[in-house]
């Protein structure tokens, strides 16, 4: 049961092909990356789904065309994109203040999730005065408040160094277990995707193809050790060859 | 501050040794005397200027305000107005005061004209460039929780151009007094313009200093008052400030 579905989805920006054909499905409670390499067009699929762009084929959410985009996805964008004038609590209730809710009774809903996120204590900070780390919990808090069908992850860590990164994607993982958010995530980051996902399609460079779709086996919780590292690992490698040979060599310039 | 002191200090003894007359090149003490002898002539001189000043400077923010929203939700329009509006700073003030104190009369009209004309520009571009510099990301996130143009603007655009409009607001206010005191020059009954032209015309290089003085006092305190408001107002910016030196921990 398929709850976003895209069949020959394609777009161009003024003759050069962005997406040339993307077709693929998102299961209620799954987690799927869609994982190529940078300037492939995967932010574009995301503008997209939310309305920002429009596209030729088809998208389908719950069997019905997407049409109303503001209904069905909560987007959170790859850097975090919190207003600096806001305190992290009003940062938090964006997106139910959108929908029309009173500022008071969000700052209610919201409140008791600080704790969860790691941000308790910094309802009353600016964004400013929190490190790159706790922003993106803040803002993935903003993302998963405003109760939408499905969470669109653009790049969500791109922005911070390495430690921090990897400590988030073990905290990102630990809070889809235990709220099995329907979730799509964009990344170039292949570790990041294989630790994450419970499948991954992975895109050629633009214009953007699926070359293969990956089901992720490991158990959860994902470990960084063991068997399932090995098993892991060698699921990276063979990722990683399939991104390399789908990308034609005579560009030098992606990463 | 010592740089004023010293400037101050080898003024008063340039003036007492040279043996240059008063009424030429006054010392700063003499200056000071005057002022606190004329302090009455100088305070009912300032306070026309105060009020021109601020209301021009009011009618000014009041239609730049209006119209940056405009050109922001019409971008056409911004090609339209610009080019009037960048001739409009090109006009010699010398030239227009006296036109406009011919056109308008002696009264409060054509002094909140002048400053309105020398101070809507700059505020009008600050605001435009500062709705333009909201973050794409934030703009599309919006977008995608559904709010339209206008939640937008209220909930973005116009919070990411405070820092602009206060930059604008800051140089504005200095231009608004020059601007009300060039008006006065032109003519008028009241106000620090005409004031320093009488007592020039009086021989009283002092006591033209002396509303020289008023003039840059005023101006100082309103330059501080929007120092002050823009810490009120962006309270998140000193936040950021005093933490920014504090190590990050995930």
């Amino acid at each position: 049961m398929s709850r976003l579905e895209l069949r020959y989805v394609r777009k161009a920006f003024g003759g050069l092909d962005v997406l040339a054909d993307i077709s693929l499905s998102v299961g209620a409670g799954e987690f799927v990356s869609i994982l190529g390499p940078s300037g492939a067009g995967k932010s574009t699929l995301f503008q997209l789904l939310t309305g920002a762009e429009h596209g030729e084929g088809e998208m389908l959410f719950d069997g019905a065309p997407l049409d109303d985009h503001g209904r069905h996805f909560a987007f959170m964008p790859q850097r975090d994109a919190l207003m600096p004038w806001r305190r992290i609590l009003d940062n938090a209730t964006l997106g139910l203040e959108v929908q029309g809710m009173r500022r008071q009774a969000a700052r209610v809903r919201v409140a008791p999730l600080f704790a969860e996120f790691g941000l308790a204590g910094f309802e009353r900070h600016f964004p400013a005065q929190l490190s790159g780390g706790m922003r993106q919990r803040a803002a993935l808090l903003r993302t998963v408040v405003q109760q939408r069908d499905m969470l669109l992850l653009d790049e969500p860590f791109g922005a911070l160094d390495a430690l921090t990164r990897t400590a988030m994607q073990r905290w990102l993982e630990q809070m889809w277990r235990h709220h099995r958010w329907t979730a799509l995530l964009i990344t170039h980051d292949v570790r990041e995707a294989v630790f994450l996902s419970d499948r991954i399609y992975v895109l050629s460079a633009r214009p953007a193809r699926i070359v293969r779709e990956i089901k992720v086996p490991l158990p959860r919780p994902r470990s960084l050790g063991g068997d399932a590292a090995r098993q892991a690992s060698a699921l990276e490698a063979e990722i990683l060859d399939i991104i390399l040979n789908a990308t034609p060599s005579k560009g030098h310039d992606h990463d | 501050m010592i740089s004023v002191g010293l400037l101050l200090v080898a003024w008063e003894l340039y003036a007492t040794y040279s043996g240059i007359r008063p009424t030429i090149l006054p010392a700063p003490s003499r200056v000071f005397e005057q002022a606190l002898l004329n302090r009455q002539a100088l305070a009912d001189n300032a306070i026309p200027t105060i009020g021109a000043t601020l209301l021009g400077f009011a009618c000014s923010l009041s239609a730049a305000f209006v119209l940056s929203m405009l050109v922001d939700f019409f971008q056409p329009l911004r090609r339209a107005l610009f080019p009037v509006l960048i001739v409009s700073q090109t006009l010699p003030l010398v030239a227009i005061a006296p036109l406009v104190v011919l056109w308008f009369g002696f009264g409060l009209a054509p002094k909140i004209m002048l400053v309105a004309l020398v101070t809507f520009f700059p505020m009008l571009v600050a605001l435009v460039e500062g709705y333009e510099s909201t973050e794409a990301e934030i703009g599309q996130m919006l977008r995608a929780m559904g709010a339209g143009r206008w939640r937008i603007f209220v909930l973005a655009r116009l919070p990411s151009a405070l820092p602009y409009f206060f930059a604008g607001l800051r140089i504005s206010i200095t231009y608004a007094v020059v601007g009300a005191i060039f008006a006065e020059y032109a003519g008028a009954a009241k106000g620090l313009g005409i004031y320093m032209l009488n007592v020039k015309n009086n021989f009283r290089p002092d006591l033209v200093l002396a509303a020289v003085g008023v003039s840059a006092a005023l101006t100082l305190v309103l330059f501080g008052l929007t120092v002050l408001l823009q810490r009120l107002a962006m309270p998140w910016e000193r936040a950021g400030k005093e933490t920014a030196g504090k190590g990050a921990w995930r």
